[in-house]
């Protein structure tokens, strides 16, 4: 077996909704359809008695007017009485919301944890959407001067364009392939191939992104359920095991860091994962990154050493990160077509990786995928969380 | 004019409509804030002094907006960019006075105060933006 070290915890069982528009459903409705799968695919596991604690991501009260997140969710999964804790760290709200599962794995406070999130997003107007994703971004010197936050990473993108020739071509060929894996997942929002011109010719939201550039408004909520690596085999036959956890944060404002080109948050999570793992970005069979914005699965293959600083254009015109290439990258269909609930897309990165090593992907199953990484980044970049996963079985 | 006040985000903007681009200066390690912080994140001193920032910069990147928040809509399409000071340090703001295919990174742009009344109860912190 390749990374052969010793797992940190085991994924026992993961939950995903259909990700989408879920009308008249609230957050904590959703979030209990995620739950319920991740409850039935377990028949070993006594949900009442041995979940000893939860964590769930979300980004924003403002969708619902509802904070307290952690009890709501908790309560709607039939699970009142143990910890609960809402994470918030924007779009890496559910990636910190494992990153927390496994703190309290190890501790030995928790034998058996539940991680997931949920966003609840598609009933507000896209202007509402667009300021409440802002507040993820720095108040005072970005939002307050009409900065928002495609326009965050579009200012990354054109620098990335000055420095390394990266085209907008590039960036569509990303949402084209991303929308091709998205065909494939059932529970994708966007189930629907696109071609590189339509994604040309679809209006700016911010130069030089496009609205085929950006992620979507979607419902959905996630979850995966952990515990000690000892203790999987009560529950399971086929564990997936998490063997490498990074977690890292940088300047909130854009503006105050040394690189517009990169994600130091990305480039520091990753390092500990594959350290703690042992491992290097050409051991992964598959990849699931955070492509908010087609430009930002670019500058991920770049942060997270899958090709060499600038080369991340070229990476996706050779295709080698579509299914079947030499390391696909989302699978899913990606925050571009399957969808992105932020709250949520942390731990369905997970369920994605949880499908894909367990056999179960179905239509875009990666054929013999031992060993697996995911890639969440909160905001412009402030936090970032990366995971490596290895099938045991 | 060294100035007074604490060293926060608000006096900041207390300065700038005062039209005075305004950075704090640890007095230990002589690293330069802007916006200040009342915690120096090199040393962690407490103790700074004002010094007056040169608003002269070149433009590091830039995007055209053209969904915005509603409070921004009239706007649209607007530019906003990263400038870098003469100073070092960068600022991010709106560019004015210039279309879209003027925009070059590297161009030499000014940091230029705009007054306003602002009726909000909070913040009421004005606004600057970048002019050639």
């Amino acid at each position: 077996m390749r990374l052969n070290g010793k797992p940190l915890v085991s994924i026992i069982s993961a939950g995903m909704t259909k990700f989408g528009r879920h009308d008249g459903l609230l957050a904590r409705e959703i979030f209990s359809q995620a739950a319920k799968e991740a409850f039935s695919r377990c028949p070993k596991l006594d949900p009442k008695n041995d979940i000893k604690a939860m964590f769930i991501g979300q980004m924003g009260e403002a969708y619902e007017h509802q904070g307290h997140m952690g009890a709501a969710t908790a309560d709607w999964a039939g699970l009142v009485g143990i910890p609960t804790t809402r994470t918030e760290s924007a779009c890496a709200s559910s990636g910190v919301a494992l990153r927390a599962g496994i703190y309290a794995t190890l501790s030995g406070l928790a034998d058996v944890v539940l991680v997931g999130g949920v966003e609840k997003m598609t009933h507000r107007t896209t202007a509402e959407v667009t300021e409440y994703l802002a507040m993820a971004s720095d108040y005072p010197f970005e939002q307050w001067h009409g900065i928002t936050f495609p326009g965050l990473f579009a200012m990354m993108a054109t620098a990335h364009m000055y420095e390394y020739g990266t085209t907008q071509e590039q960036m569509a060929m990303t949402a084209v392939k991303n929308h091709y894996h998205g065909s494939l997942n059932p529970k994708a929002h966007m189930q629907k191939e696109i071609t590189l011109e339509a994604a040309m010719a679809s209006r700016y939201v911010a130069w030089p992104l496009k609205l085929f550039d950006c992620s979507l408004i979607t419902d959905g909520a996630s979850c995966i359920i952990l515990t000690k690596p000892e203790l999987a085999n009560k529950y399971t036959d086929m564990p997936v095991q998490i063997i490498g956890s990074g977690q890292a944060s940088d300047t909130l404002g854009l503006y105050e860091r040394k690189s517009l080109t990169s994600l130091n948050a990305s480039k520091l999570s990753a390092k500990m994962a594959y350290e703690m793992a042992n491992a290097k970005p050409s051991d992964m069979d598959l990849a699931e990154v955070h492509d908010c914005f087609t430009f930002a699965e670019l500058m991920a293959y770049e942060d997270l050493g899958f090709c060499p600083v600038g080369k991340s254009g070229k990476l996706v015109e050779s295709g080698e990160t579509r299914l079947n290439g030499c390391i696909p990258v989302n699978t899913s269909g990606g925050l571009k077509a399957k969808g992105h609930p932020v709250g949520a897309t942390g731990t369905a990165q997970a369920y994605e990786m949880y499908l894909q090593l367990t056999g179960q992907a179905g239509k875009r199953q990666v054929k013999d995928a031992k060993i697996g990484l995911t890639h969440n980044v909160g905001g412009s970049g402030a936090t970032a969380a990366v995971h490596i996963y290895r099938r045991d079985y | 004019m060294s100035g007074q006040g604490p060293f926060t985000i608000e006096q900041f903007y207390k300065f700038l409509e005062h039209r005075k681009l305004m950075a704090g200066r640890c007095l230990k390690c002589g690293k330069i804030h802007m916006p200040p912080r009342p915690l120096c994140d090199n040393c962690f001193s407490q103790e700074f002094e004002w010094v007056s920032i040169s608003g002269k910069g070149k433009l590091l990147t830039y995007t055209v907006i053209s969904v915005a928040p509603q409070q921004f809509q009239a706007l649209t399409p607007y530019a906003v960019g990263i400038v870098q000071l003469e100073s070092g340090l960068k600022i991010p703001g709106m560019i004015q006075g210039l279309k879209q295919e003027q925009l070059k990174i590297g161009m030499a742009l000014s940091l230029d105060f705009i007054s306003c009344s602002n009726t909000q109860e909070w913040p009421q912190w004005p606004r600057y933006c970048f002019k050639p």
